[in-house]
């Protein structure tokens, strides 16, 4: 019981339940904004996880000051490759929300709505 | 009635495929070889304090370009996406005129602003951060004149031109360190100076300002293209 009280099981926790409303939102909602930010939700909430996954217990940020000296490095700091990752995913997520925003824009612009059931020329 | 229940079929099939990863998880309690690897080497090869950006710019830093290269595209596409294609005069005419106290407090923000994300980019090789926050950091200022000031120009010229020269000064910074070092994007071709000092860890610092320009530029151009044709549409 314990283990579902610490830090890293809450931060994975709340990181998934971003992901589960952000998929609820990808395919329930009908404003292609809203799709856009259920995009979003979901990229932050993956973030997270991949950084929960990434902790050591009771471990400091991987950063060498007098908190954490070169010697004992390896005992006292969180894993450092996760955390370059999700700083490559985070840009990444950042670029795709603003390329799915100018293509919203282009959509509205063609048919002046943004509801996404009057765009039906690939329904079959 | 049966779309909500396919949906919520899909959503409960979601949760059931990752509920396993969670029931089962309990945190590591010492780091993988990989990590140990870079937490006792990372200070004497890299010399950079924050082995986040040890990891990021040198050990794989080849992934950054990739990821500066991906950013690069993103704006492109905006850019071309978003090309205004009937240049009607009256495009601010319905903006709603910005509140008082906005257009007064970005006069005081918008450089400090700018100095916080100069200030993270050219720190990041040894406090939490670096090029690509400290470029976000800036594209919040430049959001923030927007805010304020909608009828405000970007030089779009000036803006290509600080974009290239920072992309061509990276790449260039990795060719040095295939030259003079051992490897491409090897930070070790400048003295690694003293660990912790702000001219330490070779080249990282070179190369931290290079991306911190180069993606505060990207972000402020995808937003100047979305801001130019807000009235468009």
């Amino acid at each position: 019981m314990t283990q579902y009280l610490s830090v890293e099981f809450i931060a994975m926790l709340t990181g998934f339940l971003l992901m589960v409303i952000g998929v609820w939102g990808i395919i329930s909602q009908k404003n292609l904004l809203k799709i856009v930010i259920g995009f979003s939700l979901f990229d932050t909430g993956l973030n997270i996880v991949i950084v929960s996954l990434s902790y050591v217990k009771n471990s400091t940020a991987p950063i060498l000051d007098k908190a954490v000296e070169v010697s004992d490095a390896a005992s006292k700091i969180a894993d450092p490759v996760p955390q370059a990752l999700v700083l490559t995913s985070i840009v990444i997520g950042l670029g795709v929300t603003a390329l799915m925003l100018a293509y919203v824009m282009r959509m509205f612009r063609e048919k002046k709505s943004l509801e996404i059931n009057s765009y039906n020329e690939l329904k079959w | 009635m049966i779309k909500k229940g396919i949906l919520l079929l899909l959503l409960a099939g979601f949760v059931v495929v990752i509920s396993n990863l969670i029931i089962n998880f309990s945190g590591s309690s010492e780091l993988n070889p990989l990590a140990r690897y870079y937490a006792e080497n990372g200070p004497t090869e890299v010399g950079a304090a924050n082995l986040v950006t040890a990891v990021v710019v040198t050990y794989r830093g080849f992934d950054t370009l990739g990821e500066v290269t991906i950013l690069f595209i993103a704006a492109a596409i905006v850019g071309f996406f978003l090309k205004i294609l009937n240049s009607n005069n009256n495009r601010t005419s319905s903006l709603r005129k910005p509140s008082e106290i906005l257009e007064t407090a970005s006069t005081l923000l918008v450089p400090t602003i700018f100095m916080l994300g100069t200030y993270i980019f050219i720190n990041g090789h040894l406090t939490p951060g670096g090029g690509f926050q400290g470029g976000a950091v800036i594209a919040t200022g430049v959001m923030m004149i927007i805010l304020a000031r909608p009828t405000s120009e970007f030089n779009h010229k000036l803006l290509s031109i600080l974009e290239a020269i920072s992309g061509i000064g990276f790449v260039l910074m990795g060719v040095l360190g295939l030259i003079l070092a051992s490897g491409f994007l090897n930070n070790a071709f400048l003295p690694l100076g003293k660990l912790g000092n702000i001219l330490s860890a070779g080249a990282i610092p070179i190369i931290y300002v290079f991306i911190g320009i180069k993606v505060g530029s990207e972000l402020t151009s995808i937003l100047n293209s979305l801001k130019e044709n807000q009235n468009e549409v």
